[in-house]
């Protein structure tokens, strides 16, 4: 009696192809991103800022520290592209140096957080229990700690150090990202397939890294494009109480502070480095938004 | 003159892909004091028809594209907003699905019955509260006087559904709608319902609306019955002429769907145990205390709840196991408990002979290729961000059953075992119907080739054609890869089907275990035969007569 309907619900699949695309999540996403042309078009602006930062010592106009004191704060020239700042310093070349700094900063402390926060919330949102009070208690203790009392205890033993800038800033946004993915990684815990996987007899880490961090990608992606540019900031703001870098070296960050205290005379020294700053962000933002929209497979496809 | 008179009513749904003609063309008229039934599988428009007369679908995307709606003479359709309101709450009243949401949970439930009478009908809380005080009696809700103060949350699913029906029915409509009233409730309860449906539409001579997908439940109670399929009413007619003289080919095969009849067991002549279930019991604690600080917890006894209490049974190989019971019987602890996804308070499950409790972890993942689980929900038990492809490979891939270039002729002759089309492997989980999701956790449960199957409530997400397929395809999985199947469902009809024994659970007990031939003519145990009297049949005559009984026995 129920052999009468057989596999009718399968006939739209037969006429269809298999959709594009290697088949794997990331090959998939890869397809999806490279149709999306203003995400493309940031990814080629990011790496060609990365690349100019990589190359700055060689393809600088002048040298970072050479300054021109007779010259003074001059509005953009043909010798000067972008103008100098008030001490006569090509201000081109200081950007070009900021980058390296400012991008640096921006990518591998963030690099830093994600990696941390990723795994630990996954962890403790996977292994829950005991593990799990303890592994978020201690996110809870380290959000207490007054974070500027944390770097400049940092600074103070171990001195003055670019890299440990980086692992610093890492080491504070991580916290926020942790508790983000643990509340992601507890819902998804509720749902089968992750039952599922275990009942296959998966190891953990299998589970971990297939079925669970995939699925937090997107809001790890966009607390990522959010933690970038704070990070910058931070930056900036560390180096501007003297505890980051110092003069005559640049960042972007540093860069449009000093220029917001000349901003009436010399606008060009705030609105430069401010544009390079912009465009870093908005770039950031769209790479992001098309990455999340390109690594769900249930977002539409157009 | 009709109460509600529907003429050509069109619904398209505008998305970014398109038209979607969500209710195309539909007409029906329903009577004073009548039942309409309006049957018909998931997305075929039989909520939207309804929902649009009072405005109650999203616009924008939906909009309604033309027709009538005759209330009492006066058009429903571009009413105003507020002339609506007084409509909806006066004189046509929605019943819900699930009445945990549909129920605000912050307020107290005598709060949202007075909400309707003082807003509606203007009058003081005092006499609003009386008004709730006797509606809630009407509907069956003991103690009314102090139920009134309660929250949603301390009520049963049944009861909440009593309350939404009371809050229905307390302004006195004319018109009931009732959206799948019983589709989230047990089989017992939902006997209830009906029931008290049936007898307060008697009382106050209201018409019902009812929409469904279950044939058996509006055998009943429906005088006409619109099937719609696609957005289209395919066929209406008297209950009689749409289940014994159906004209419509969808009809007939609708009607040929619904599981009848009855497996013809195997006879094991061979009494060979695959699995031997000994003294389960597994207790949840209730309350949130973690922690048992002796000082504090010292006068509070840590409470329990028996989710499966002191179960035995064996199953043979090659057999399939049904086991039914309500929600909360405690099945599906019973069934994940077996495969050691969560942990046991006492009990042995000997699987080949070998004491699962005994295995170290590493051992038990050795096991665990031999025992698979199919789950109820296949929206959620699978991975959304993994082809067909990477899920079925998966458990292939991980335990080293296939390498290499022979991976993709494995996962192909998976595919083929579960009737999917070989082009749709690169395909992710959110491009298939629920059936077809069903299909894909069923080649990720058979691809390990276990012996043993745990399956979940596999079909009661299914449309019913679509559950006619699956329960198919699973018996003749079992033919072929000669499985051993545990098959737990709370639907006695779908497990009569495709169960040689049936074991019954009640409240965490295994009450009776029979072969299914058994369970079904001759049950012994009280609530087996309760069970099995609830039961609503899809055939109007055997339906009626199955009601007088139970009211004769009451």
């Amino acid at each position: 009696m129920l052999g009468s309907i057989k596999h009718k619900e399968d006939s739209p699949l037969h006429s269809s192809l298999p959709s594009k695309g290697g088949g794997s999540l990331w090959s998939d996403g890869w397809t999806r991103l490279k149709r999306n042309k203003l995400a493309i078009v940031s990814l080629v602006i990011l790496i060609f800022f990365c690349i100019t930062a990589l190359l700055t010592p060689i393809i600088a106009p002048y040298g970072y520290e050479e300054q021109d004191l007779l010259l003074g704060a001059s509005p953009p020239s043909l010798d000067h592209w972008l103008g100098t700042d008030i001490f006569g310093r090509d201000m081109l070349t200081r950007i070009m140096y900021g980058s390296r700094v400012s991008l640096a900063v921006g990518f591998i402390a963030s690099a830093v957080a994600v990696f941390i926060g990723v795994l630990w919330g996954t962890i403790a949102g996977y292994s829950g229990g005991k593990i799990d009070s303890f592994m978020m208690r201690t996110v809870d203790i380290l959000y207490a700690l007054p974070f500027m009392i944390f770097i400049i205890l940092l600074m103070v033993i171990f001195g003055r150090n670019i890299l440990l800038l980086f692992l610093a800033i890492g080491a504070v946004e991580w916290l926020t990202m942790a508790r983000i993915v643990r509340g992601q990684v507890l819902s998804l815990k509720q749902q089968d397939f992750v039952e599922a996987a275990i009942s296959l007899g998966l190891s953990h880490w299998t589970i971990i890294h297939r079925h669970l961090v995939p699925n937090v990608l997107s809001p790890v992606i966009v607390y990522t494009t959010l933690t970038i540019p704070s990070v910058m900031l931070l930056e900036a703001f560390l180096s501007f109480l003297g505890l980051g870098i110092q003069p005559p070296e640049s960042s972007w960050g540093l860069l449009i502070s000093y220029g917001v205290e000349t901003m009436e005379e010399y606008p060009w020294l705030i609105i430069f480095p401010g544009l390079f700053l912009s465009v870093t962000l908005f770039s950031l933002n769209f790479l992001g938004d098309g990455l999340r929209d390109a690594l769900d497979p249930r977002a539409s496809k157009d | 003159m009709y109460l509600l008179s529907v003429k050509n009513l069109t619904v398209h749904f505008h998305t970014r892909n398109g038209i979607v003609k969500a209710v195309d063309d539909v007409s029906f008229d329903v009577d004073h004091g009548e039942t309409l039934a309006i049957v018909g599988e998931s997305g075929s428009g039989k909520s939207v028809a309804l929902y649009s007369l009072l405005d109650l679908i999203p616009r924008p995307p939906g909009k309604i594209e033309s027709g009538r709606a005759l209330f009492e003479g006066t058009d429903l359709i571009n009413r105003k907003e507020k002339e609506l309101q007084k409509i909806r709450g006066n004189d046509i009243a929605i019943i819900f699905q699930d009445p945990m949401t549909s129920l605000n949970p912050y307020l107290t439930v005598g709060e949202q019955l007075m909400e309707p009478i003082i807003y509606h009908q203007r009058k003081s809380r005092k006499k609003a509260k009386i008004a709730a005080i006797k509606m809630l009696s009407e509907v069956g809700i003991k103690e009314p006087k102090i139920k009134i103060d309660s929250y949603p949350h301390e009520f049963s699913g049944g009861m909440q559904q009593r309350v939404m029906i009371a809050m229905a029915l307390i302004v006195k409509p004319k018109l009931l709608i009732c959206d799948e009233p019983t589709t989230a409730l047990d089989v017992t309860t939902q006997a209830q319902i009906i029931k008290l449906i049936q007898e307060i539409q008697i009382k106050y001579k209201i018409a019902v609306i009812f929409i469904s997908h279950d044939l058996g439940v509006v055998a009943g109670i429906a005088n006409n019955i619109a099937v719609m399929k696609e957005g289209k009413i395919v066929e209406k007619g008297t209950t009689e002429d749409i289940f014994y003289r159906p004209k419509n080919d969808y009809t007939k095969s609708l009607l040929s769907s619904v599981p009848s009849g009855q497996k013809i067991t195997k006879s094991f002549v061979n009494e060979d145990i695959l699995l031997r279930v000994k003294g389960l019991v597994k207790y949840y604690s209730s309350g949130n205390k973690r922690i048992n600080w002796p000082l504090y917890n010292k006068n509070k006894e840590q409470k329990f709840i028996k989710a499966v209490d002191d179960v035995s049974f064996e199953i043979k190989r090659g057999e399939i196991l049904g086991v039914v019971g309500e929600s909360g019987s405690g099945k599906s602890t019973l069934g994940r408990s077996i495969l050691q996804l969560t942990t046991l308070n006492s009990g042995d499950v000997y699987f080949n002979n070998t004491n699962l409790m005994l295995l170290s972890s590493s051992k038990k993942t050795e096991i665990r290729k031999r025992m698979q689980m199919v789950f109820q929900d296949p929206y959620s038990s699978l991975n959304p961000r993994m082809t067909v492809f990477d899920t079925l490979a998966e458990p292939l891939l991980y335990h080293s059953i296939s390498k290499g270039n022979k991976i993709l002729d494995d996962v192909y002759a998976l595919m083929d075992d579960v009737g999917l089309p070989r082009s749709a492997s690169k395909k992710y989980p959110h491009e298939f119907s629920g059936g077809q999701r069903q299909r894909i956790a069923i080649g990720r449960a058979i691809a390990t080739k276990p012996d043993f199957v745990v399956a979940d409530e596999p079909v009661s997400a299914l449309d019913v054609t679509v559950q006619a397929q699956i329960l198919e395809l699973m018996l003749s999985l079992v033919e072929k890869h000669n499985l051993t199947m545990m098959f737990i469902s709370h639907d006695l009809s779908v497990v009569r089907y495709i169960a040689d024994r049936i074991a019954v659970m009640h409240q965490g007990k295994l009450v009776e275990l029979d072969e299914t031939g058994n369970i079904f003519s001759s049950p012994s145990n009280d609530y087996t035969k309760q069970l099995l009297l609830a039961t609503p049949l899809a055939d109007p005559i055997k339906e009626k007569e199955r009601q007088n009984i139970i009211s004769s026995k009451i």
